[in-house]
């Protein structure tokens, strides 16, 4: 239920307000307190007396951006995140008062420009489409949540899947650690959000708890990571080495544990880490990953075994003496 | 008013003195503080009538221009553009290098001589060469020095009783914009930020930030009015003429919706010619200052300029008006924007 809500929750990058509400529901009772900052990071802050360590999950999904309204009551967009163009076609998209739209183009050779693609909202003219949206207006892809034979397919698992594993360790965590839950904003369009919170929480440990590519679909590029084989402990993305230390401790503590684990190493990509571990001084700075297939579709898939690997690894993380 | 005189400096990024010194000493009378720090931003405080907040405004005094990289034995000038330039702009254009503005004309190989599949090309920055007329490598190096920098030799004109053209319309009617609202006591403690190396990555701005520490900042900028022949009024970022360009987003900041829609609605209150910018590309100080720090609150208003990043832009003192009309606004209202 927690996760069908967020993932389905309205949230791209820059627009976290509805997300950012449901997500403080769930943290407020478990937390010390709760705030959110300029950049609309929400941090959840359990307090304690050992370590700081700052777990970081982005709260934002990729979407679109009205740039224009035309006469016939078109809409014309801008990308926000990484898209995949030859993807869009008849795809849906959401916008936060509700309305729907259907994205089309106007090339018939289908050469997957967005320039020549448009919303189309069912307005008749100009003017119904300006009561209807804005330009400047955001809109997420429609992608319903589906749970069967132990595999979630949703839009937006990337990455309400961790803002999931972030509430549930928070849910049941017994730590002296010093630990601040980020719902980081922004991460879609540059790992901004992270950049400001982990400046301002100025942790001495942190882990991006984020979704990583899997390698196990059919003629896909060769990678060491399967759906339903465990946690993903990060041993670098594009934005990221992870720090030894952090990355052996998971390692360790995975093995005494008998939480399923297998390392990462995602070439296509950034995540949170990449801001997080060059703020300030430097931050040893980990990842622990869901592996999840069709990363930034409408219909993502996740492993429900491996989310409760994730929740358990970290948990025991932050329980940990670092 | 400041602004012919500010639009005809060379300062391209990373020399931005002369612009400097001249802002200073216009301005010296309203400043409570002023810093020139590491980079060569100019940081002029204004004391508020509260000093309960911090409030930054920026634009940036540099501009896009080259920097001379070698001189061949012929006594030609190879260089290197500074910030993002099209080539195709640029080629049999005058300019003014280094500090003695040696007039030199950006060279190509005359039509004559090209070859026919040439003529469809766009030349490489590397074929090209600033000619200053010397004859070889020894006269060259009599009136320039490998890393003087070379500007657009253009000069300021009023076009229309509206329409102007010059160079450095980016961001110099920024900087001219900042110099007005400075006399104006504010009601907080006000930065006045005249940054510098914006061209070439928002360098002067991430510094400054972490200087001033503002609770709330604002961009001045100039950006793309892309309303000319052939774009289809579809892919129009923004229209000259149509007021103050406030972006939603570009592509290094998500303003605040909060934030900017406030900009449009005060905008709409006063009275004041404003649009949305509604393309999410380039990018601006706020791009550094809005990360900095723990996260800072931040927007862009922008003048509207066709042929922006050329030897010669064209903007409209109308639009120039607005955007000062709704950064004023946007200082004396600033309480509603928190």
């Amino acid at each position: 239920m927690m996760l069908e809500r967020l993932t389905q929750s309205f949230g791209p990058s820059g627009r976290e307000k509805e997300i950012t509400q449901v997500i403080s529901e769930y943290v407020t009772p478990f937390s010390d307190e709760v705030y959110t900052d300029a950049l609309g990071n929400l941090i959840a802050h359990k307090k304690g007396n050992g370590k700081k360590i700052m777990l970081a999950a982005h709260m934002d999904e990729i979407g679109v951006a009205v740039t224009y309204i035309d006469e016939k009551g078109f809409l014309r967009f801008s990308k926000i995140g990484g898209l995949y163009q030859r993807r869009l076609l008849n795809r849906r998209v959401r916008f936060s008062n509700g309305f729907t739209g259907v994205i089309d183009t106007e090339e018939n050779n289908k050469d997957y420009n967005i320039q020549k693609m448009y919303i189309d909202i069912g307005a008749t003219d100009r003017e119904q489409a300006e009561k209807m949206v804005s330009v400047g207006d955001m809109a997420v892809f429609e992608g319903e949540y589906k749970e069967e034979y132990g595999v979630i397919i949703s839009k937006a698992l990337d990455n309400r899947a961790g803002c999931y594993i972030l509430i549930k360790v928070l849910e049941q965590i017994k730590s002296e650690n010093d630990i601040y839950f980020c719902f980081t904003s922004q991460e879609e369009v540059g790992l901004r959000g992270a950049k400001a919170a982990a400046y301002s929480v100025n942790p001495e440990y942190a882990l991006a708890v984020d979704v990583t590519d899997t390698g196990d679909t059919p003629n896909c590029p060769k990678m060491a990571v399967n759906l339903g084989g465990g946690a993903a402990v990060k041993v670098m993305d594009r934005s990221v080495i992870t720090n030894p230390d952090v990355r052996i401790k998971l390692i360790e503590l995975a093995k005494k544990n008998n939480i399923p684990y297998q390392l990462e190493i995602m070439t296509d990509g950034g995540t949170d880490a990449g801001a997080i571990h060059t703020s300030r001084e430097g931050v040893k700075t980990g990842g622990v990953s869901v592996p999840t297939r069709y990363i930034h579709s409408p219909s993502e898939m996740v492993s429900k075994k491996d989310l409760e690997a994730c929740i358990k690894l970290i948990k025991a993380f932050c329980e940990s003496n670092l | 008013m400041f602004l012919k005189k500010l639009c005809e400096f060379d300062c391209v990024s990373g020399n931005e003195k002369a612009v400097r010194d001249y802002i200073r000493n216009e301005i010296y009378q309203y400043a409570d503080e002023i810093v020139i720090d590491s980079i060569g931003n100019l940081i002029v405080k204004r004391t508020g009538v509260s000093s309960k907040k911090t409030v930054m405004l920026d634009a940036h005094t540099d501009e896009v221009g080259f920097i001379i990289s070698g001189i061949t034995d012929k006594g030609f000038l190879e260089f290197k553009t500074v910030g993002g330039i099209d080539t195709r702009v640029i080629i049999s254009k005058r300019v003014r290098v280094g500090k003695n503005k040696i007039p030199g004309v950006i060279g190509i190989k005359a039509i004559h001589l090209l070859e026919k599949s040439e003529r469809n090309e766009v030349p490489k920055i590397k074929s090209l060469y600033i000619d200053i007329g010397a004859s070889s490598k020894e006269e060259a190096e009599k009136y320039v020095e490998l890393g003087d920098y070379a500007a657009f030799d253009t000069e300021y004109e009023d076009l229309t009783d509206d329409l102007i053209k010059a160079k450095a319309i980016d961001d110099r009617a920024g900087c001219a914009i900042l110099m007005e609202l400075i006399k104006e006591k504010p009601k907080y403690d006000t930065y006045f930020c005249f940054s510098a190396q914006e061209e070439v990555g928002l360098r002067g701005a991430k510094i400054a930030v972490n200087r001033i520490k503002p609770d709330i900042a604002l961009a001045i900028e100039a950006t793309t009015s892309s309303d000319v022949a052939p774009s289809e009024e579809k892919d129009y970022v923004i229209r000259l003429g149509n007021g103050a360009a406030v972006s939603f987003a570009d592509g290094a900041t998500i303003a605040s919706e909060e934030f900017y829609k406030k900009l449009l609605s005060v905008a709409e209150e006063e009275g004041i010619k404003a649009q949305t910018k509604a393309a999410i590309t380039g990018g601006n100080d706020a791009g550094a200052i809005h990360l900095a720090q723990g996260g800072i609150k931040c927007a862009t208003i922008s003048v509207p300029c066709r042929y922006i990043h050329s030897p010669a832009g064209i903007a409209s003192k109308a639009d120039i008006d607005s955007v000062k009309q709704l950064a004023g606004a946007f200082l004396r209202r600033i309480d509603e924007f928190y």
